[in-house]
């Protein structure tokens, strides 16, 4: 199964609802709810880091019977050095970002701490990939 | 000590402004502006949250962390874009003038526990 949902940067009155969306699904197919919420904060963490940091995204999901494989592709500025960028606290997030109560500089290490696998890939300039995959 | 969302009121002499019903029993909290701080807790259900941060996304923060009862502090104003989203995922939210500092205390003294 498949799901793919766009990302608009900027829009943080709608950011988190493809990752809600997702742990609905995922309640439906009566998958641990321990696992649920893992999952469901690396997407939402993600989900805002494109809105936070980009100017478009989409978020692919696929998942079968063992796993979920998730894509996270964004257009925007990139990161530069990505072993800075997953240090705790490190964080290039604006000061609306932070008003909104991100930009701590956590977000990238909670994703890896909530996955069993995680990729990050950055051109400068161009965009960012990020994908992860949680076996259920 | 757990309790339900209209103790939790009592005790922080607040306003429920959406109660989604239900028997849900609280106890711990966690006190933070910052959402980045409440998504890496180990807590969901049974726990409260406290806040400043008078945005959706404290709602959609506390909806992806499996918390149901937000409580906003420092009177701020509960917009309808918050209480529709609290509406749609069965979370209780409560506003109150009471500085977190404040509420943190009145619910700690009555027994919730921090978040371990």
């Amino acid at each position: 199964m498949q799901l793919k949902y766009d990302i608009q940067g900027g829009n943080f009155t709608d950011a988190g609802k493809a990752s809600s969306d997702v742990k609905r699904v995922l309640k439906q197919l009566n998958i641990d709810p321990a696992l649920i919420r893992k999952i469901a904060i690396a997407l939402y963490e993600a989900e805002v880091n494109v809105v936070a940091h980009a100017c478009k995204g989409v978020m692919l999901v696929n998942f079968d019977k063992e796993r979920i494989a998730v894509l996270i592709e964004d257009e925007g500025p990139g990161i530069p050095d990505i072993n800075k960028a997953m240090e705790e606290g490190f964080s290039t997030a604006s000061e609306q970002v932070r008003q909104m109560g991100f930009g701590a500089g956590m977000g990238l290490p909670n994703i890896r701490k909530n996955t069993d696998e995680m990729t990050l890939n950055s051109t400068p300039g161009v965009g960012t990939a990020l994908s992860f995959v949680v076996r259920f | 000590m757990k309790m339900n969302v209209n103790r939790i009121n009592e005790l922080v002499a607040g306003k429920i402004v959406h109660d989604p019903g239900g028997d849900h029993r609280y106890s711990c909290a966690f006190a933070s502006d910052l959402m980045s701080d409440v998504l890496r807790l180990s807590a969901g259900e049974g726990t409260v949250l406290i806040t400043g941060l008078a945005t959706v996304q404290a709602v959609r923060t506390a909806e992806i962390s499996g918390i149901s009862c937000v409580i906003i502090g420092r009177n701020k104003k509960v917009t309808d874009d918050m209480v529709e989203l609290a509406q749609e995922n069965g979370i209780a939210l409560i506003a109150s003038a009471s500085t977190l500092f404040e509420l943190s205390g009145r619910l700690y003294e009555n027994g919730l526990k921090p978040v371990s």
